[in-house]
């Protein structure tokens, strides 16, 4: 075990003398804080403007700062929200609901499906797997206009199963789940098997542990859409709506509400970002095992 | 006996098939059926996700590309007219014109621009040490992942409040604030940046992780064959090691920049004025939830698939090619 160890911290060593400049690290990093600047400044700004009194974010020319802090745009905002028709709570609510079950969903059906994709080679899986890989070439919006006349003939509209059922057929949650249940060796399932295991318990008790990283990230990507739904072609009822469409009508008032916008911008993103901050190293792992193989 | 255990003799029962056929059909038939048979359990795992997929993306698909060859507005059932919609759509929507050539402005702009980007900063971040490393590409993907651009119509206002505006009259640069998300002449770049700013995305976490699986001794090799420094590498030893990355970090980008549509709105109103910045996307909604002409929408659809789908395809072929 030790020698592998220094085997390793010697190749690095190796690596980075054989090959970095001097001249080169200063301009990838110049190029990189560059864009890093380019990248965070938008959002550092959503989060400084938060904090900023109503007079501090009317100044001439704006400041990158904030001088007296204050979170009065954030109890504006939930005094707001909990003096409307519909409580906050239960727009909050009904996001909640439709992230986590959606989010539940998509990883138990994703898995279920991927693993026969990747470990039987049953016949037609290779012409499926085509054929996800097809439906990662458009984006869902295409289909956003049929999809609501189908939902229409089931009588869906207006139901929470308009915004959760269609998740749980993601196809990039299938593809990462499937490209990453291909790396588990063949020999586990068959020790599995031989040992008296059937399939549903092979993949329970087996092959769903081994792929934790991957369903990590389907909870990324998830959370990320979900949280985001705005469900306004759906959903029509006001206390089925979702946090997102709550907060964009206290958005369009514009300069009136200028200040509580300021705080829904940052408790919008903060959902997704906490996410993927807990999940990031599995996530990487995961990704790593998503490329299109010929 | 488990059918599944019988899997390493499948390659044998394959020999056999091959065999089969060229004797007579039926026993191929025989064999598919018993195949097929013996997967009965791969079968019943896929079933749950095969009927959601199948409702909500498949079937829609066919039924998007048959609306288009109706008159449907949802009240009255759908009227097969032919070829009309798709007439009236090349030939006599100077609107939906100005949108298909606003589409392939910005996905011609921000698609490879944001799949370059996606690979040098993931390259750049991943010569850095871990723990930086991870700090940088939350950092960088954080505009993705939050979903929220509304920042941006603050930078971007039209008024001495915007902070580009407030900055440029500040230091004299210009006399009266830029109408930015309005002035036809801004409005494209404008979103270009907007876009770039949150096109850092699955794809770019897909090159991340394909940097850090890059096989280390293939570099030693390479040092030991002449390599001299980190552009070299990068060529001859890193991007040939992640192609499957770089194809399906491609499908990432082409599919996100035909996309392009909720941005605008968001940003720029609906519909923007004089047209700027309206894209296919922005016509379909506008048809398709607006004026609920369900089949003029359908076949706009269609052709926004078709051309997702072509574009992807044409790019995966010399994907393919490079390297070869």
């Amino acid at each position: 075990m030790k020698e592998v160890v220094i085997k390793k911290r010697r190749r690095k060593l190796f690596h980075v003398k054989q090959s970095r400049s001097v001249g080169g690290n200063i301009f990838v990093f110049s190029l990189l804080a560059l864009l890093g600047v380019f990248t965070a400044f938008p959002l550092y700004l959503s989060i400084v403007n938060s904090f900023k009194p109503l007079n501090e974010l009317w100044v001439f020319p704006p400041r990158f700062y904030v001088i007296s802090p204050t979170f009065k745009n954030y109890i504006d905002l939930f005094t707001m929200m909990s003096n409307s028709t519909i409580p906050f709570s239960r727009y909050l609510f009904n996001t909640v609901l439709i992230t986590a079950v959606g989010t539940f969903g998509q990883i138990i059906f994703a898995s279920m499906c991927a693993y026969p994709l990747a470990k039987h080679k049953f016949p037609g899986a290779k012409i499926y797997f085509k054929i996800i890989i097809l439906s990662l070439m458009f984006s869902p919006a295409v289909t956003a206009i049929p999809n609501f006349l189908t939902m229409a003939k089931i009588g869906w509209i207006d139901t929470y199963f308009a915004l959760i059922v269609p998740v749980f057929g993601s196809s990039l949650g299938l593809y990462l789940m499937k490209q990453f249940m291909e790396q588990i060796h063949d020999s586990m399932l068959e020790a599995a098997r031989i040992d008296g295991a059937n399939e549903w318990q092979t993949f329970w008790k087996i092959v769903m542990p081994l792929v934790k990283g991957a369903w990590l990230t389907l909870i990324v990507f998830s959370v990320q859409a979900l949280w985001a739904v705005a469900s306004t072609n759906m959903i029509y009822s006001e206390n089925l709506k979702t946090l997102n469409y709550a907060l964009g009508q206290i958005m369009l008032a514009g300069i009136a509400r200028a200040g509580v916008a300021t705080a829904i911008v940052v408790v919008m993103m903060i959902v997704p970002i906490t996410t993927f901050i807990v999940t990031q190293s599995k996530v990487i792992e995961t990704m790593a095992s998503a490329g299109i193989k010929e | 006996m488990n059918p599944l255990t019988k899997i390493s003799a499948n390659s044998k029962n394959q020999n056999n098939a091959t065999l089969n056929k060229k004797v007579n059909n039926s026993g191929y038939f025989r064999y598919l059926f018993k195949q097929i048979y013996d997967y009965k359990a791969s079968y019943l795992f896929i079933v749950p996700f095969t009927i959601v997929f199948a409702t909500f993306t498949v079937i829609p698909v066919i039924n998007a590309i048959y609306y288009g060859f109706t008159y449907f507005n949802i009240l009255q059932p759908p009227k097969f007219i032919g070829w009309d919609n798709y007439t009236k759509l090349l030939f006599d929507d100077q609107i939906f014109l100005i949108a298909l050539k606003n589409t392939f402005i910005f996905a011609t702009i921000t698609g490879p621009v944001s799949f370059f980007l996606s690979l040098i900063v993931a390259w750049f971040v991943n010569e850095l040490s871990p723990k930086i490393r991870s700090i940088m590409t939350l950092l960088f993907f954080a505009p993705a992942l939050s979903g929220v651009v509304y920042i941006w119509s603050l930078i971007f206002s039209g008024d001495q409040y915007g902070y580009l505006n407030a900055w440029l009259l500040d230091f004299g640069i210009i006399n009266i604030p830029i109408q930015w998300f309005i002035d036809p002449i801004y409005i494209k770049a404008a979103i270009v940046i907007v876009v770039l700013w949150s096109s850092l995305g699955v794809g770019f976490l897909t090159f991340i992780a394909g940097f850090q699986n890059v096989d280390r001794s293939l570099y030693e090799s390479g040092a030991v064959d002449g390599i001299k420094n980190r552009y070299q590498e990068l060529w001859y030893i890193t991007l040939p090691s992640i192609k499957g990355q770089l194809m399906f970090s491609a499908v990432m980008s082409i599919t996100a920049s035909f996309g392009i549509g909720d941005v605008i709105s968001a940003l720029c109103g609906f519909p923007s004025s004089f047209y700027g910045a309206h894209t296919v996307m922005n016509h379909l909604q506008d048809y398709g939830n607006i004026r609920f002409e369900m089949g003029y929408a359908c076949a706009i659809a269609t052709i926004l698939f078709l051309t997702m789908v072509g574009i992807n395809k044409i790019i995966q072929i010399i994907l393919s090619k490079v390297g070869n």
